[in-house]
């Protein structure tokens, strides 16, 4: 198969990605820094690039609104937003979820207000993660645009909707070297569309959205709760079967340099690069150090990250988003819950960085090794709780 | 279009077995709107008392599609729908005509939901929203809406010792809608439903956005008894409070001039919520009302006269 080579950001990549799956309907609201993924995609309809009908909605909300309806007519459905516009939408995100429909939104991941900036971190996704949607992050373009295609396949196979991210401007607007399948290939990749109901049925109507009291309700989510755990074997699928098509395979997470650490580092996005830098630095110097790279934070592979982690020295987690509880962020609420039931219990630090897009350093993240090598010799933490490159 | 006697021998599609209050004039509203729509047709219904009444899982009362989202969307549901259904048929995969009809209360249409509305008509999709307006937030309890009249005593703007009642008059979205240059915009009452049928059949026939304020009388925000709906709503074209005109191209036209104009107070004076107005220190609340409606109708007489 020919791969095409071409230099993409972010943004690009996911439209590129959109435009290959080739949705019934995308209805989209821009905002920085998403906007070129909607301008982008409103070319390739402009062109005839795409069977696409475009819906530009006048907010986000209206956006992801008219995307479940055009998804309960029975149609593939995608959009894309950040920050403001995933809060926007936060009221029919628990909605498309709770209504079963297979939308995905390609994010870009930026601060929400106040006050207001349109840089980097994770505390749009982060806002979302109890909405029932599936959540891919990504660490570059090549992510993102394997990402979004593999998200549209894993949302179909249980019908939950799926939000595929990218940290704004670090991924959305930087140039990088991308792989592009042929069109064909992602088609029979994806596959028929496959949808949970059709409201254009007309022959056999259905009523959706009714109210649903004490005496359904329960069960009715319960039931989306039971998807979330089938798409953990979606996700295995549909990330092994990209792999043995196109020659990288996905799973949860990525371990770099892990078999034989004692110390990890755990981040989601971008600031996984960084990283990996830093972690084949320390390696030299002899520093027995790794990353864990969380790419499927919705569904959380409980199970698999004990297991990964478990035999941890010390582990120290990085949050670009605070859960302002004045008790660490939301990644690391969640992964030390994970270890909780393992017999060895590492110790767990939570690092919350680069809010609102300051930028993170690998000196500071060499830091953070340096500190998980003290705690781990004296078996003790002083500092539970983080905050990295913020003057105080 | 059909009569009222051929009307009344089809299947219901919106049936029997809802939830609404006696005398509810929306759950009738809805009825005649399924039976001239027919079974091709799916309804979006915004989060009210028309959502809660007829969708108590696991039963409802819609034998047609019918979608619920939220509060405030239920044009943007209806206009996802709408571009699903464009798309599907360019690509060839259905080839019927099927009609998408969203529908809101004055809280979901007026207020909460004006700006979904707004996007849905100026983005000219093919269907039709119809408000059924019963002048205040029923569901939730009465609460004022801007389509609640000038005096009127909701949960929300109380008739108090200071202050009697509502203290603006309605928002005209009938207006407001029309100034979208939409092709189609109606209003109408349930008392009527020659004119009433004829407007949705009209605007189902016509492609692009389509609008009917219909308005909805509510013996319980209201407080009147149940057998007097209908009388409710006949009184308030009778005064002129709720003049049943149509918008077709921009060319306002009247479709029921009353052969002599009824003083608003026959409509008011039977009515609970504006109980208070009857007394002597309130008599001011009433005439300005009244001038209100003269002012209105006025307006609407000359545009309709000029075929503006």
């Amino acid at each position: 198969m020919e791969k095409m080579i071409v230099a993409k950001t972010g943004n690009e990549a996911m439209a590129e990605a959109m435009r290959q799956i080739n949705p019934d309907v995308v209805a989209a609201y821009p905002i920085t820094p998403a906007t070129e993924v909607v301008q982008i995609f409103s070319s390739f309809v402009a062109d005839g690039r795409v069977d696409t009908e475009f819906v530009p909605a006048e907010s986000e909300h209206s956006a992801l609104s008219a995307c479940v309806g055009a998804a309960a007519a029975g149609g593939r459905v995608m959009t894309s937003t950040a920050s403001q516009g995933l809060a926007l939408m936060h009221e029919v995100l628990f909605i498309a979820a709770g209504l079963r429909l297979p939308i995905v939104i390609c994010e870009v991941n930026r601060s929400l207000s106040g006050p207001i900036n349109i840089h980097c971190d994770h505390s749009d996704t982060m806002a979302s993660r109890d909405s029932g949607w599936i959540q891919i992050y990504s660490e570059d373009s090549q992510e993102a645009y394997d990402n979004t295609i593999q998200a549209m396949k894993i949302a179909e196979k249980v019908f939950l909707p799926a939000i595929v991210s990218v940290d704004a401007f670090i991924i959305s607007h930087s140039m990088e070297r991308l792989e592009i399948l042929p069109d064909e290939e992602v088609q029979a990749f994806i596959g028929e569309h496959r949808k949970p109901y059709d409201l254009l049925d007309v022959d056999n109507p259905i009523t959706l959205g009714g109210l649903d009291l004490q005496d359904y309700f329960f069960e009715h989510k319960r039931q989306e709760i039971e998807a979330m755990k089938e798409a953990k074997a979606a996700v295995i699928e549909v990330g092994k079967e990209f792999g043995e098509k196109f020659g990288t395979s996905y799973g949860f997470f990525e371990e770099y340099r892990m078999e034989d650490a004692d110390l990890a580092i755990i981040a989601l996005g971008s600031t996984a690069g960084t990283t990996k830098v830093v972690v084949n630095a320390l390696r030299e110097k002899g520093m027995k150090v790794g990353l864990f790279k969380i790419r499927v934070f919705r569904p959380l592979a409980s199970e698999e990250i004990k297991k990964s982690l478990e035999h941890m020295k010390a582990i120290a987690i990085l949050d670009r988003a605070d859960g302002m509880s004045s008790f660490g962020g939301p990644v690391f609420h969640e992964i030390r819950s994970c270890l909780y039931e393992s017999e060895k219990r590492p110790i767990v630090t939570n690092y919350i960085y680069g809010l609102g897009g300051r930028d993170i350093f690998p000196e500071e993240i060499e830091s953070v090794y340096k500190d998980l090598e003290k705690v781990a010799e004296k078996g003790e933490v002083k500092n539970l709780i983080n905050y990295l490159g913020v003057r105080e | 279009m059909p009569s009222l006697k051929q009307l009344s021998s089809e299947k219901d599609l919106f049936t029997y077995g809802h939830r609404a209050c006696a005398g509810c004039a929306a759950s009738i509203i809805l009825r005649q709107v399924a039976l001239v729509a027919g079974k091709n047709t799916i309804f979006v219904g915004a989060t009210g008392c028309m959502e809660v009444v007829s969708t108590i899982f696991p039963y409802t009362a819609w034998k047609v599609p019918f979608l619920h989202n939220a509060f405030e969307n239920s044009a943007a549901t209806g206009s996802g729908i709408e571009t699903t259904y464009r798309s599907l048929k360019k690509r060839g995969k259905i080839t019927k005509k099927i009609n998408v009809i969203a529908f809101g209360g004055d809280g979901g249409t007026y207020d909460i939901g004006f700006q979904s509305l707004s996007g849905a008509m100026e983005r000219r999709h093919d269907m039709l929203y119809l408000c059924y307006n019963n002048e205040a937030y029923m569901n939730t309890g009465i609460q004022r809406s801007s389509a609640t009249p000038f005096g009127a005593h909701t949960t929300t703007s109380p008739a108090g010792t200071v202050i009697p009642g509502k203290q603006q008059f309605p928002k005209d979205l009938t207006e407001a809608i029309a100034a979208h240059d939409i092709p189609y915009v109606a209003q109408a009452a349930p008392h009527n439903w020659a004119d009433f049928t004829k407007k949705v059949e009209k605007a189902l026939t016509i492609e692009g956005p389509t609008f009917i304020n219909v308005l909805s009388p509510c013996p319980l925000g209201w407080v009147y008894p149940p057998h007097l709906s209908i009388k409710m709503s006949k009184l308030a074209a009778e005064t002129c409070f709720w003049p049943l005109y149509e918008v077709e191209n921009g060319i306002h036209k009247i479709n029921f001039k009353p052969r002599e104009k009824k003083p608003l107070i026959e409509w008011t004076k039977l009515q609970g919520r504006f109980r208070h107005l009857l007394s002597e220190s309130n008599k001011h609340i009433v005439e300005e009302a009244q001038k209100e409606v003269d002012r209105k109708w006025n307006r609407l007489l000359k545009m309709a006269e000029a075929k503006i």
